[in-house]
């Protein structure tokens, strides 16, 4: 039953003070899946992220993680929910003043009591994962972004977690870089018998990654569905999003007054 | 139209004034969730040695060298007035309590909050730009009790310690430029100062001074990292604030100590 979705979310609506950024949000997200969110710049897709994560608490609509409400949890229940979830941010988010190899660690030593030489064995064999095993002893500066990634991918799954969310993973990358994380998101998922959640505005990369979509547009959803449902939408919105036209229901202007009385030609 | 724009005045008086009391509070509960947060600082002594290292030995240098300097400024001037009443053999009294009493946990405070504390306010602020506290958070770790207490107890053990060895440089300076240079007679600068500096009211009220100025200069500075804009101009702005109110916050401070300390006993 309600296990089947890792996550239900039903009918969520969120403000920043009295800014709505979502409205009445209906999601699941079904355990082994990778499903990509996606909707342009501001669309509210990030904000999903931290409901989930319980960073942030609904205005109304309940958040449900593998059968618990988030909201009704205090921080110890957050934290404990936490620790089986990772989270790879956007431009990785790895600790400036700590290796590679300590990055990856850090959840172990912070969270368990295991031994250093298997947090050690560990750590190699999530750096090994993601290729950087060779690369175990560099700090984050010595990284290209790429790598930093792949780091900050080992380190949302060090300690194994059921649902990985990843926030605009692919921005910034180069085309090579692009295709290994695509690559490792999907294989870490299946290997790991894990849960996905992919928010990014990189519609080729993900439409080929992900089992199902859900599209926002203004804290709504507006389209949901897999790949090739996608592709084939007829829905102008969608269209627009998904082969990139400049123009079309989201407006290439911004909100302005008649250009003519911009440039005060008078009649 | 004047009454209108000094209604406005009054109004933009009243939003200072509101927003200062709210981020007063804010920066209180920050305060009471770092004091709260502290068990992993000493279950874990490695981060609190990790962080005493960078507060309080990479300020060494800068304090050791300045207060050198001061005692050596304070030998020459406190010689030349002295020398006028013919009692310059006073002059390690004036440079000791000088010292003890004010220099020397003012000036390493000062000096402290535009080395530790603005290093401080820098790092956390950035880390918050990069994501690095949230990331943190979302792995089910407390910034607040793995980055911020460990530095706030870093900074409340080194200032006494620093200001202690800025005095102990000072003394050491005055008596170079005093015995030394000019040549005071060694005897009575060192029996007049050890007479005179009384170890509660002149050592231990320094002391206090310097541990009250700790813990206010590390909190502005803490505080002023974690609440700084994500951005490259909040950061550069907290960082700022930090040396500005730091620096307000020991001067004023100092004034209420003293008036509390030195009332004429």
């Amino acid at each position: 039953m309600a296990q089947a979705h890792l996550i239900a979310i039903s009918n969520v609506s969120f403000a920043y003070d009295r800014r709505p950024i979502l409205t009445g949000i209906n999601m699941v997200i079904p355990r082994g899946k990778v499903v990509a969110i996606m909707g342009v710049s501001g669309s509210g897709k990030t904000t999903l992220l931290r409901l989930i994560g319980g960073v942030v608490t609904p205005v109304s609509g309940e958040v449900r993680v593998a059968g618990q409400v988030v909201q009704g949890l205090d921080k110890h229940g957050v934290y404990e929910l936490r620790r089986r979830m990772g989270m790879l941010f956007q431009f990785g988010a790895l600790f400036t003043d700590l290796s590679v190899f300590d990055n990856v660690a850090f959840q172990m030593r912070e969270h368990t009591d295991l031994p250093e030489r298997m947090i050690r064995d560990l750590v190699m064999m999530k750096l090994h994962a993601v290729g950087l095993r060779g690369a175990h002893r560099l700090m984050p500066s010595e990284l290209s972004g790429g790598m930093a990634r792949r780091v900050a991918l080992a380190r949302a799954i060090a300690l194994d977690p059921m649902l990985i969310m990843y926030d605009e993973p692919f921005t910034g990358l180069d085309p090579i870089s692009l295709g290994v994380i695509s690559n490792l998101i999907r294989r870490l998922n299946d290997a790991l018998g894990a849960t996905s959640i992919v928010v990014t505005h990189d519609v080729q990369e993900a439409l080929e990654l992900v089992d199902y979509v859900y599209y926002l547009s203004d804290g709504r959803i507006v389209a949901e569905g897999t790949p090739e449902e996608m592709r084939a939408s007829t829905d102008p919105l969608v269209r627009q999003f998904v082969y990139g036209e400049a123009d079309g229901p989201v407006p290439f202007q911004y909100p302005s007054r008649p250009f003519a009385e911009d440039l005060k030609i008078l009649h | 139209m004047f009454g209108r724009s000094a209604i406005v005045n009054i109004r933009s008086i009243g939003h200072h004034t509101v927003d200062a009391v709210r981020r007063f509070g804010y920066a209180s509960r920050f305060l009471a969730l770092t004091i709260a947060g502290s068990g992993a600082s000493f279950r874990r002594l490695r981060l609190l040695i990790r962080e005493l290292y960078f507060t309080g030995v990479l300020s060494l240098i800068i304090v050791l060298v300045s207060g050198l300097f001061v005692g050596m400024v304070l030998g020459l001037q406190g010689y030349h007035t002295l020398q006028t009443y013919g009692s310059e053999s006073a002059l390690g009294v004036l440079v000791a309590l000088s010292l003890v009493r004010e220099l020397g946990p003012v000036v390493s405070g000062l000096l402290f909050a535009s080395r530790a504390g603005s290093a401080m306010t820098a790092e956390i602020g950035l880390m918050k730009a990069t994501e690095q506290l949230a990331a943190m958070e979302m792995m089910a770790v407390d910034p607040i009790s793995r980055v911020v207490a460990p530095r706030f107890w870093a900074g409340v053990i080194s200032m006494p310690l620093l200001a202690a060895l800025f005095s102990a440089m000072g003394i050491f300076g005055g008596y170079l430029v005093g015995v030394v240079l000019i040549g005071v007679d060694e005897g009575s600068f060192w029996s007049q100062m050890n007479a005179a500096v009384d170890f509660r009211n002149d050592i231990l009220n320094g002391v206090v001074k310097s541990f009250v100025f700790g813990v206010a200069v590390t909190w502005i500075s803490l505080f002023e990292g974690y609440d700084a804009p994500p951005t490259a101009e909040g950061v550069s702005g907290a960082t700022t604030r930090t040396v500005v109110t730091s620096s307000l916050a020991i001067l004023g401070l100092d004034f209420l100590l003293t008036s509390f300390m030195f009332r004429g006993f």
